[in-house]
């Protein structure tokens, strides 16, 4: 295998003398869903904050293709095939859906193609079709994730991060939503990373996943054997073994630090 | 015929309040802090027109000096955000308006500096000029100036709904930690605005001109039309152009029908009674963000 599509070494980042991030590294390879599992305030956001550029790094490299690209702002991440799906949606709530698009391939140069791919989206999300000329910001929760996901689309990535996709959003459409992730990371070959805190539909869609704790991450492996961690089936699958005492987490924790 | 000419004549005032509100919307929209220095950038506009065509100055034929004024107001608005703005990016909204105030008491010295305090009048082809309209007659200015304001009206129209850049400006307006992720350059959007925001207040400048003498406190006018945005509803372009219009036809109406002078405090005698009873404007612009 070649060199990973995004490589991350010892990110650090803070807001003000808080350090959010505590050296991060991961790694994720072209074709693949990777997913990044922790708990509220672990710094997933921030995390894919800093490696899309809307946050700069205090410490550490973001590589794409082996580019060093931190530090250097949003419009170039984009243009140079890092899009990010920001957590909550964040669509442009006065436009219509389609200029919602639109504005998702403002980078881009070829844009003669942008009609087409406007069909593309609506080919995954025939909802949006219908609802092309409406505001955005009248479409329900899960269509303007829907939304969110097309518009970052639109600006052709070949990483697309997503921060939290299933946040508010019921089992059954956080199921139909990551159903679609993965056929376009199959179809439109688009390398995926996914923050989420539902570990067991991001576990069952990528193909390997991290857990980040506290602005560290402390575990990572392909996802059917973070499936098999009795850690992560604790704590965030939410099954406990029978007959085992409670102090059992505490002790367990520790093989994660 | 004689009330119709009045309500003619205060729609053209209204005209230019509204495209000076235009610029303050603009900006606001775009920026979320409010440009004090509008009236005096509309100012500026219209003495660098008046500077360049009046035969005591530069005598440059009247159409070349207008588009030359445009394009020097809007490189100015251009390097006023760069220069000054940006800078200020993540301070308060306070800082920024008190920082635009004394943009414009700048901008009013250096014009009393080059062009002195005395009155002066622009030298234009549509002064003193009558158009019959089936019995009616009006002031050339005044249709050059309701003229101009519906094709401005209709240019920035197409120009937010249909080209990349508007709608880039739009996005960034709504929403634009979103637009940071989508790559659009925010902060060189905010300095286009800045620049568009200052080409039309030059056109509002020359129209405002067009009318009667300037001298560097013209641009006071400003704070008339800042009220007026406001009765329009300040998130909104067609509230400000809505509101320049009511507050345009509302001055001469209350001075013929109620007293000469209430039109000078009918204006902000409005503006309460719009903040009393629809607080966002008469065409107000607030939609909820959902989940
Ligand atoms: N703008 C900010 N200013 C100061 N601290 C912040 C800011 N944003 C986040 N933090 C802090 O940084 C830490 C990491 O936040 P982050 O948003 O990255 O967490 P997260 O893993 O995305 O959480 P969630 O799952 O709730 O979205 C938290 O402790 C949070 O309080
Ligand atoms: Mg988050």
């Amino acid at each position: 295998m070649g060199e990973p599509l995004l490589k991350i070494d010892n990110l650090e980042s803070y807001y003000g003398p808080i350090m959010a991030i505590r050296g991060v590294s991961l790694e994720v390879n072209e074709g693949q869903i990777v997913t990044v599992l922790g708990a509220n305030g672990a710094g997933k956001t921030t995390l894919m904050k800093t490696i899309c550029g809307v946050m700069d790094p205090e410490k550490g490299t973001v590589k794409l293709n082996g580019q060093e690209i931190q530090g250097q702002d949003p419009d170039f991440s984009v243009r140079h095939g890092i899009v990010q799906v920001p957590e909550g949606r964040e669509i442009f709530p006065l436009m219509s859906v389609e200029d919602n698009l639109r504005m998702g391939a403002f980078t881009r140069k070829d844009r003669s193609n942008i009609a087409a791919d406007i069909e593309m989206v609506y080919g995954y999300f025939p909802i949006l079709k219908e609802r092309a000329q409406q505001d955005a910001g009248t479409l329900s929760g899960g269509q303007q994730q829907m939304l969110a996901i097309g518009r970052g689309l639109m600006a052709k990535p070949k990483i697309m991060l997503l921060d939290e996709p299933s946040l508010g959003l019921s089992p059954l459409l956080t199921k139909e939503i990551f159903a679609i992730v993965k056929r376009l990371n199959k179809e439109q070959k688009v390398t995926m990373l996914v923050v989420e805190q539902n570990a067991k539909i991001a576990l069952d869609t990528a193909h390997y996943g991290y857990v980040m704790e506290l602005g560290r991450i402390v575990m990572g492996g392909p996802a059917e054997k973070l499936r098999e961690s009795k850690d992560i089936q604790e704590f965030y699958l939410g099954q406990r073994s029978e007959g085992e005492r409670a102090q059992r987490r505490w002790k367990n924790r520790k093989t994660w630090r | 015929m004689d009330l119709l000419q009045l309500l003619i004549s205060g729609l053209a005032n209204g005209c230019v309040y509204g495209l000076i509100g235009l610029g303050f919307v603009l900006i606001y929209k775009a920026t979320e802090s409010v440009n004090f220095a509008q009236g005096d950038m509309m100012m500026l506009g219209a003495f660098i027109t008046l500077g360049l065509t009046n035969q005591s100055y530069v005598g440059l034929p009247f159409w070349l000096a207008v588009i030359l004024a445009i394009v020097i107001m809007g490189i100015l608005g251009y390097l006023l955000e760069v220069v000054f703005i940006r800078p200020m990016f993540g301070q308060s909204q306070i800082a920024v308006v008190i920082l635009t105030i004394a943009i414009g008491f700048v901008a009013r010295f250096v014009a009393g500096l080059i062009w002195g305090h005395e009155p002066q009048s622009l030298e234009n082809p549509f002064v003193g000029k009558d158009v019959g309209f089936g019995g009616l007659v009006l002031g050339l200015d005044e249709v050059v100036i309701i003229g101009t304001t519906l094709a401005l009206t209709g240019g920035l129209y197409l120009f937010f709904a249909y080209t990349r850049i508007g709608l880039a400006m739009q996005a960034a307006s709504q929403n634009q930690l979103a637009a940071y992720y989508m790559g659009i350059p925010v902060k060189r959007i905010h300095s286009l605005v800045w620049a568009l925001a200052g080409a039309l207040a030059a056109i509002a400048g020359v129209l405002f001109a067009s009318k009667g003498a300037i001298d560097p406190s013209t641009g006071l006018l400003g704070i008339k039309a800042f009220a007026a945005a406001i009765i329009g509803g300040f998130g909104s372009l067609p509230g400000a152009l809505l509101g320049g219009l009511v507050v345009g036809l509302i001055e001469p109406l209350s001075s013929r029908y109620v007293a000469a002078g209430v039109s000078q405090i009918m204006p902000y005698l409005m503006l309460l009674l719009v903040l009393i009873l629809r607080p966002h404007g008469l065409l107000s612009q607030v939609k909820a963000k959902k989940v």
